[in-house]
């Protein structure tokens, strides 16, 4: 089967600076990819890349088996976009932005009425269609930009910050669409900060760092790759003043205070348990909860990012 | 291929005229191009014509030159600084249409506004100031290709990949003034001294006001063939010349979006 996007040796360069070097990644049919990093790490020169705003400066790019840079009619007809900013005609109402894309995609009048009406209903605008996008709230502005980015029935759907900056209600509508458009087989490429968000959704992860790809898996394979991120998490039934003895148990690697909680983090977590029951026996101490704890995906993120800054010498 | 020959260019056409229908539904009562597109060209005329006595076959022809030649370039080099400074021309570029086609599309706002401006001074020549009308079919193809070739101007005048209208308005400015006053708007081209006769061919302006006169019975100095022909040649070069520009700014300005 191909792939819905396969990216090889992908640069880019603005003027000397080289934002993308040599990155290479696909992403599988009816999965939904996400793709994280930190700010000016390369996220958004990818997505503009893969959705042909932008023009590489080497390597290629393939959708659905369609070359962007020699067929991009074809790369591009498959593809739906909502960029991380607001950028409706904001001088046109609801229904005109909405038609306006179905036309660019050559669909028939009769279908784009159709679809249109569909998810001006389902994003809760359909009341508002006539109004320009103008008076439009933040939220209400992100959902017309989504129904813009699926009135053409998209194979495959590129978000970038899709929730950034929204209200509970929108970003609950939002995520609900995108898992319900990937369950009917919408592969979706998720470019986002919110490590949470990627967490939760995403079928796999790319990390990119300082223009490469630091790491590509399954979220919980990332988590598991990260051993020094695991720790135990425990609290007691009185405050523990000095936790410098704590540090001083086998095995533990470092000890952070959080609420009334106190982590150690470890390689081992199975060697630490007893020694950790004789602290808390010697120092009349008990367990009110005791859980042993996997890394988050912002750990991971964050050593992997650490660990390629050391790398590089930063 | 998804489009190859007759198809591509079926789609191009449908792609520009969707471009074209939103532009006209954004662009037209935008306050640059009312500003720069109808009220600059009526107040320059009427500083030029009001107290004097204009030759009514000089004063018409004059009127709706200066009107199609403002309002056809006025358009079209607003549309990209906007959309960029919006972003949505990412919308557009996205699309599976070409930058031709959005390019394209701009023109054809561009010129369907300076063909709609251009009836105001028509209208007020035949029906106020009582010009005749003697070649009507002249007039009406010498209008259509005139507000195409000015379009295309305004579409070079568009390429600088700035996110700012007003800097693209001033650089339009800084071209089509100079313009006005080579192209026997205020005085004909017959009348003009030595150096003007020499430089007025290098204006299309020039062969519009020459059609108008001509269509509307006056003494031209070049024939109406070799007005059509300098029109369409200016308009082919203009074209082929501004898709150019664009194709080499656009990288730049896509980076901006």
């Amino acid at each position: 089967m191909k792939p819905a996007i396969k990216v090889e040796n992908l640069t880019k360069y603005y003027g000397k600076f080289l934002a993308l070097e040599k990155i290479d990644f696909e992403v599988r049919e009816g999965e939904i990819f996400g793709f994280l990093g930190p700010n000016g790490a390369g996220k958004t020169t990818t997505q503009k890349i893969l959705t042909g705003i932008l023009k590489p400066s080497g390597g290629q790019v393939s959708i659905l088996g369609y070359d962007m840079e020699k067929d991009p009619y074809n790369a591009k007809r498959f593809t739906g976009i909502v960029p991380d900013e607001t950028n409706a005609y904001v001088d046109m109402n609801a229904w005109d932005n909405l038609t306006l894309i179905g036309e660019l995609y050559g669909m028939p009048k009769k279908n784009i009425e159709v679809k249109a009406k569909e998810l001006l209903e389902i994003f809760q605008l359909y009341d508002r269609r006539k109004d320009r996008v103008k008076g439009f709230s933040k939220g209400m502005k992100r959902r017309l930009i989504l129904s813009m980015g699926l009135i053409h029935n998209p194979r495959i759907l590129f978000l970038d910050e899709p929730t950034s900056g929204l209200d509970v209600q929108s970003t609950r509508l939002i995520r609900k669409m995108i898992t319900d458009l990937n369950r009917e087989g919408v592969t979706v490429f998720l470019t986002t900060h919110d490590i949470e968000e990627a967490n939760q959704m995403c079928d796999r992860v790319a990390i990119i760092y300082q223009g490469k790809i630091a790491a590509i898996d399954r979220p919980e394979n990332l988590k598991k790759a990260v051993k020094a991120a695991q720790s135990i998490e425990v609290s007691f039934h009185r405050q523990v003043e000095i936790i410098k003895e704590l540090e001083d148990l086998p095995e533990v690697d470092e000890v952070r205070k959080q609420g009334d909680k106190i982590r150690l983090f470890t390689r081992e977590p199975g060697k630490v348990i007893r020694p950790l029951v004789e602290y808390a026996h010697k120092n009349r101490l008990e367990f009110l909860t005791l859980n042993t704890l996997g890394p988050s995906l912002e750990e991971v993120f964050v050593k992997l990012t650490e660990d390629k800054e050391s790398v590089a010498g930063v | 291929m998804f489009k190859d020959g007759e198809s591509r260019i079926k789609t191009m056409i449908q792609g520009a005229l969707v471009i074209a229908k939103k532009d006209m539904k954004i662009y037209y009562l935008k306050p640059p191009v009312l500003i720069f597109g109808v009220l600059f060209p009526l107040f320059l005329f009427l500083s030029f014509a009001v107290g004097r006595n204009v030759p009514l076959d000089t004063l018409v022809p004059g009127m709706v030159g200066i009107t199609l030649f403002f309002t056809a370039s006025s358009v079209v080099p607003l549309i990209l600084p906007w959309e960029t400074r919006l972003k949505t021309l990412e919308l557009l570029i996205s699309a599976p249409i070409g930058v031709n086609t959005i390019l394209l599309g701009d023109i054809l706002a561009s010129f369907i506004f300076g063909i709609i401006i251009s009836l105001l001074p028509l209208t007020l020549g035949l029906f106020v100031f009582g010009a005749n009308l003697v070649y009507f079919p002249i007039l009406v193809l010498n209008i259509i290709l005139s507000s195409f070739c000015f379009s295309c101007l305004g579409n070079i005048i568009s390429f600088p990949p700035t996110s700012e209208p007003s800097q693209i308005m001033m650089f339009s400015n800084l071209i089509r003034l100079p313009l006005i006053f080579i192209s026997g708007i205020f005085i004909p081209v017959s009348e003009m001294p030595a150096w003007g006769r020499i430089i007025a061919p290098l204006s299309p302006l020039t062969y519009t006001t020459e059609l108008t006169r001509f269509a509307l019975g006056g003494q031209t100095s070049y024939s109406p063939y070799i007005s059509f022909v300098m029109i369409a040649l200016f308009s082919v070069v203009f074209l082929v010349v501004g898709f150019a520009l664009h194709k080499k700014s656009m990288p730049k300005r896509v980076q901006n979006l």
